[in-house]
Formats: C-alpha cells, structure tokens, sequence
C-alpha cells in the first residue's frame, strides 16, 4: 500500500508539492479508491461480526429483511448503530489530526496534546458531578462545549493571530494539565463520578445507539466538509505566512474555520465514545508517507482510512477476548503504538 | 548564581513553613530550633518523626524531577521533550497499577511497580528510539507512542479494578506526599548523592550538544555517550521520584522553562532547575494542605491547576513582550 513517492522537500520552509505527473496522480487516485474498497469491507465485517457468531444469511436477513428475531434487533440495533458511529468518530478523528497537524506545522499536534481532548472530559465530569448527567447522549453536549471553549482559549492563549507552532503546543500542554488537574479533584472527591468516567475514559463503541449517531452526525458531516474546503488554503499556509498572504490566502479566516472544524470533529467523536487520541495523531503520518505533503490528497485518505482503522480496531477488540470485549481505544492503541513507532524509526518524517 | 542561591533559599524556607503546617501548628523559630537540636521533645516527636520526612521527600522529588525535565528537554532539544509526555510517567503508572488492581500490594509493592514500569519504558523508549544514535524529534514521537499505548493501558486497568481499588490507584495517579516517612528519603537521597556529580560532571558537554550534534563533535564532545549516561541518569532521578510520591505532573515539564527564564541564561541550567522543582513541590504541598479548608488535596492536584495556568499566564505576557 505504501507507494514509492519522488523525494519531497523536508525542510520545512518549502513543502511545496511538486507538480505532480500524470502517473503519480493516477497512483494516487488508485490508492483511495483501493482505501474506499477497505473502508466497505471492514464496515461489513463490524456488522457481521461480534460477541454472538451469526451466518452470513442471517446477517443479510436483520439488514435487508428484517422481521423482529432477535438477530434482526441485534443487527439493526447494536451493530449497525455501532458501525455507523465507528465510521463517523474514525473518520472525524483522522480529518481532525490532519487539519491540527497542518495548521500548527507541528508534527505531535492532536487532540490529546492541544488540550481539546482534556476540555471535553472536564466537561463531562462536571456534568456527571455537579449537574447529574449521566446518560451517554447527556454527555454529548457538554463534551462538546468543553472542547469548543478550550480548543477557542488554546489558540487564543497561544498567540492567536501570530500563533507558532511551538506557542499553540504549549500553550495546549498547559490548558490539558490544568484540566486534567481539575478533573482528579472532582473524581478523588466523587466517587460515582470516578465510577463512571473511568468507562467513558477509555474510548469505546459498545454503548453506541441510533441516538448517539443522530446527535454527533450532522456535526462532524459538516465538520468533514469544510476540513475538506481547507485543503487549499492550509497547502498555501504550509509556503509560510508571508508567501501565502502573496497568494491571497486569507491567514486569520483560514485558522479559525480550523479551530472550528477541530472542535466540532473532536468534540463530536469525544463525546460520542470517549477520548481515542491514537487515531489523529497516526494516521495523517501514515498518509503522508503515501500522499506526499498535499492536503488535497491528506485529507481524502486520512478521511477514509481513519475508520478503516477505528472499525477494524473495534472488531478485533470483539473477538479477541470473546465473550468480553476488549475497548476500541485500548485496541487503537496497541494496534497504532508499534505501527506509529516502527513509522517514525523507518525514515525521517516527512517535515510539515 | 544569586538566582540560585536565592531559590534554593525560598525552597528551604518553604519547606520550614511546611514542617510548621498541620493539624498542630508551630511557629517557623521553633522549628528551625527544633531541626538544631534544640527543641522541646514534644515538637522534636511531631517534626522529626511525621513532618520532616514528608518535606525532605517534597524536597528530592521536586529536585529530580527539575533535574530529569532539564536533562529531557536538553537532550531533545524541545521543550515538551519532558518525562511526563514522552511516556515515563504513564510507564511508572501502568506499574503501580498492576501491583494495585492485580496484586493489592501495599506501598512499597507499589513504589517497587512504579520504579520497574518507569525504568522499563525508559529503556523501551530509548531502544525503540536507537538508530545509530538517539535524535530529538525521534526520541519525542517514539516517547509519544509509548505514552498514547500506556495511557490506554492506565485506563483498561481502571475499568478492570473494584470501586475502592479504582480510588485507590486515582490518588496513587494524582500524585500524592502523604503518609511519606524516612523509608522513602533515604533511597531518594542516596539516588541523589550519586546521580548529581554525574550530571554535573556532564554539564558541558550537554551545553556543547544543545548547539547541535555536529558543532558538539567538532569540539571534541563524546555525543552519543553523553546523551547515554544523561539519559539514563534522568530515567531514574524520574522513576524514583515516581515512586516515592507518583506521577507529580508539571514540575517537569515547569520548572527548567521557569529556571532558564529566572537565570536568563540558555542551556540546561540543572542546578536551577533542581532548586525550582523542589520549590514549586513544597510550595505547592502547603498550598494543598491550606487552600481547601479541611479537605486536604493530593499535591499533584495543585500542580497540576497551578502549573497549567501559571504555563499560560506565562505564554500570554510573553507574547506581549514579544518573546516567544
């Protein structure tokens, strides 16, 4: 799957995508296709496959067909709810990641280290401590909002108009250890708060309903749509700030449509099953070494192969430790740790 | 060096006020005679036995961790290069864990977890991030990955443990200064006593490599031994201080940025750094014994709160002046 790519500019100051050629373009535009064929055949192996082992006829039936059994329920009920959302929060995290990753030209940026991460699970556990909140569709909300005023008082601690990477990654750093020091109050002075966040911490898809999707979807659609627009604008934005103002690019509108769409993707998918850091954080790396530096093509992929990984994650989490299930955020990680390691160990990382 | 002077000064000071903090009260005078010897045998029993030890150990973990963030965020020439991001942190955690939810070990089992899961992410991370010598952004991502599968662990271990465990390992994870006794100071100051002249002795050098690898090696620096010894060294200040009083964030990760900026000198400013980290720790166990009325936070908890938002107070006038 890793496509042999001419050598990029690494320096930094000058990714410029070099024209690509014909062939190249046709390689990638064959790499997505191949990754949209992956995205469909792991979408139906979440459905078909789970806790209870079901025929691949009977999985057609519930889908198709469905007369009320108990397998028809299970399917329209858990397993489909549950794909759709691993396809949604995957896709949210990966496009999130990429859009972080070129805004703040910093290599580690994600949601964990920007704090957005932090800002949702302070949400949500005052929600759980002091309001009551303790259903999964309350939490959306208030993980929302969390991640919304922390992602705006990130960028605008770190330097705002005249963020540098470096600014905007402490100034993350910071807003994230003082949340989560709040945090720890709340859950050594609560208990059943502590009880029900250490479940929610962990990042799964089990508890995925048709509710949860409604919610979080139309959220993270539009968030898709507009991280895809960006691509031009943060490809110019890559040149450094002088020569993309030269091209007319329009700096401040450009960064804040960014914070923008990363809250809406993160907050979406955090509230939705939990904090799942690997995914944003892997994932654009992965793609750049087949992409090259061009967001045109980044964010594609990242969009695509991002649940790949998600949903692939969640049904080997099923059936590894069957009957009980291993959480997708565990799986991401020690499923993403090593390929993550062995990336940045096989060559130098493509510069942002 | 007056700077130096003047922080170590405000840490022990600091820490004369701590020993006077508590349920029993006594005046800063009577302790400083009391640490002289001269004292009542009343307050000799309370300062010597229950509140000295908790300060020494506020002191040599402060200063470790000031030492250990200084040495990381030297050697990968990047300022969240600190042992809390890169993964040893969650490695001690992930130790101290398992003895709590799978073993219900007491607290020298769980110093003992914590010191194996440190140094073992340590050695990991370093391995892992070895190819033909050890680079900044290199050794950063790697750490990164470790700490992102770590913290998934820390979190699955959470969901495995009862209620009462999953409390027990919170304020294990907060990082906490109570109940420590002489038990847990004499490792820490033997560790100390030994592991300060080496880093000390490899002061230059590491200033040489903050220049770059290939200035360093035209002046004649051993890189990749240097980097080696200091590494190692700041793995284990880090892991002890881990396990006498758990993963304590941000003082790491502070007290070098604080240091350079009160020495206003570049390089990695250890001795600075050390008294700064052992200041921020006792100031801020006093703050967590006073500022809540009678319930009494976890130290970690302050640090924490207070690191992250003196980190952005700082952010906000140092753009105003310009600086960053």
């Amino acid at each position: 799957m890793l496509v042999d790519s001419p050598p990029q500019p690494r320096d930094g100051t000058s990714p410029a995508p070099p024209a690509p050629t014909v062939k190249r373009r046709t390689v990638r535009a064959a790499g997505l296709f191949v990754s949209v064929g992956a995205l469909a055949l792991v979408a139906v192996a979440s459905i078909a496959i789970g806790a209870k082992p079901m025929a691949p006829g009977d999985v057609w039936h519930g889908l198709f067909h469905a007369s009320g059994t108990a397998d028809d329920v299970l399917i329209h009920d858990v397993r489909v709810p549950r794909t759709l959302l691993g396809l949604l929060v995957g896709a949210a995290l990966g496009l999130a990641g990429a859009v972080m990753q070129a805004l703040t030209r910093n290599p580690l940026a994600e949601p964990g280290i920007l704090g957005v991460n932090a800002g949702a699970a302070a949400a949500v556990v005052s929600a759980i401590s002091f309001l009551g909140v303790n259903s999964l569709t309350g939490y959306v909300w208030f993980a929302f909002l969390g991640a919304g005023v922390v992602s705006a008082a990130v960028y605008l601690l770190g330097g705002s108009r005249a963020a540098t990477p470096v600014r905007l990654a402490l100034a993350g750093t910071a807003a994230s250890a003082a949340l989560y020091g709040y945090i720890n109050a709340v859950q050594l002075t609560d208990s059943a708060a502590l009880n029900q966040l250490r479940f929610w911490q962990v990042g799964s898809l089990a508890a995925a309903d048709m509710t949860t999707v409604r919610k979080v979807a139309p959220f993270i659609l539009v968030g898709l749509v507009v991280a895809l627009l960006l691509a031009r604008p943060l490809n110019a934005m890559a040149l450094g700030d002088d020569t993309a103002r030269a091209l007319g690019t329009r700096l401040t509108r450009t960064r804040i449509a960014s914070m923008v769409v990363v809250t809406l993707l993160c907050g979406a998918a955090t509230a939705a099953c939990g904090p799942i850091v690997f995914i944003g954080l892997m994932v654009p790396h992965i793609v750049r070494a087949i992409t090259g530096p061009d967001l045109r093509w980044i964010l594609p992929y990242a969009a695509v192969l991002s649940p790949v990984l998600l949903l692939g994650s969640d049904v080997v989490g099923r059936v590894v430790t069957r009957p009980a299930e291993l959480q997708v955020g565990i799986v991401t990680a020690l499923i993403g740790g090593p390929v993550f390691i062995r990336l940045v160990r096989r060559k130098r990382m493509a510069q942002l | 060096m007056a700077v130096v002077g003047g922080l170590a000064a405000v840490a022990l000071a600091a820490g004369v006020v701590l020993i006077g903090t508590g349920d029993f009260t006594i005046a800063p005078g009577d302790v400083v005679s009391s640490l002289l010897g001269s004292g009542t045998p009343a307050q000799d029993f309370i300062i010597n036995e229950l509140r000295l030890p908790r300060v020494l150990v506020a002191l040599l973990v402060g200063a470790s961790l000031g030492i250990s963030g200084a040495l990381f965020q030297s050697i990968s020439r990047n300022p969240l290069g600190s042992p809390d991001v890169i993964g040893f942190g969650q490695g001690s955690s992930v130790g101290a864990l398992t003895v709590i939810v799978f073993f219900h070990g007491g607290a020298v089992a769980v110093s003992l977890g914590a010191l194996i899961g440190g140094l073992a992410t340590g050695l990991a991370v370093y391995l892992l991030a070895w190819k033909k010598g050890v680079h900044g952004y290199r050794l950063v991502l790697v750490g990164i990955g470790a700490a992102a599968m770590l913290t998934a662990g820390i979190h699955y271990l959470l969901t495995k443990s009862t209620l009462v465990d999953a409390t027990r390992a919170m304020v294990w994870l907060t990082g906490s200064l109570d109940g420590r006794d002489w038990a847990q100071v004499w490792p820490l100051l033997a560790l100390f006593a030994v592991l300060l002249p080496v880093v000390l002795a490899y002061g230059r050098p590491l200033r040489m490599l903050e220049m770059g690898d290939d200035a360093a090696y035209a002046l004649g620096v051993p890189v990749q031994r240097t980097r080696t010894v200091l590494m190692l060294a700041a793995v284990l200040l880090n892991a002890s201080a881990t396990a006498a009083a758990g993963p304590i964030s941000f003082v790491a990760l502070t007290a070098p940025q604080l240091a350079r900026r009160l020495t206003r000198a570049t390089g990695p400013n250890v001795i600075a750094s050390a008294c700064m980290g052992a200041t921020l720790l006792v100031v801020a166990d006093w703050g967590a014994q006073r500022l809540f009325g009678e319930s009494t936070l976890p130290v970690g908890v302050l640090t924490g709160m207070v690191g992250g938002v003196y980190l952005l107070w700082l952010l906000v006038t140092e753009r105003r002046a310009g600086r960053i």
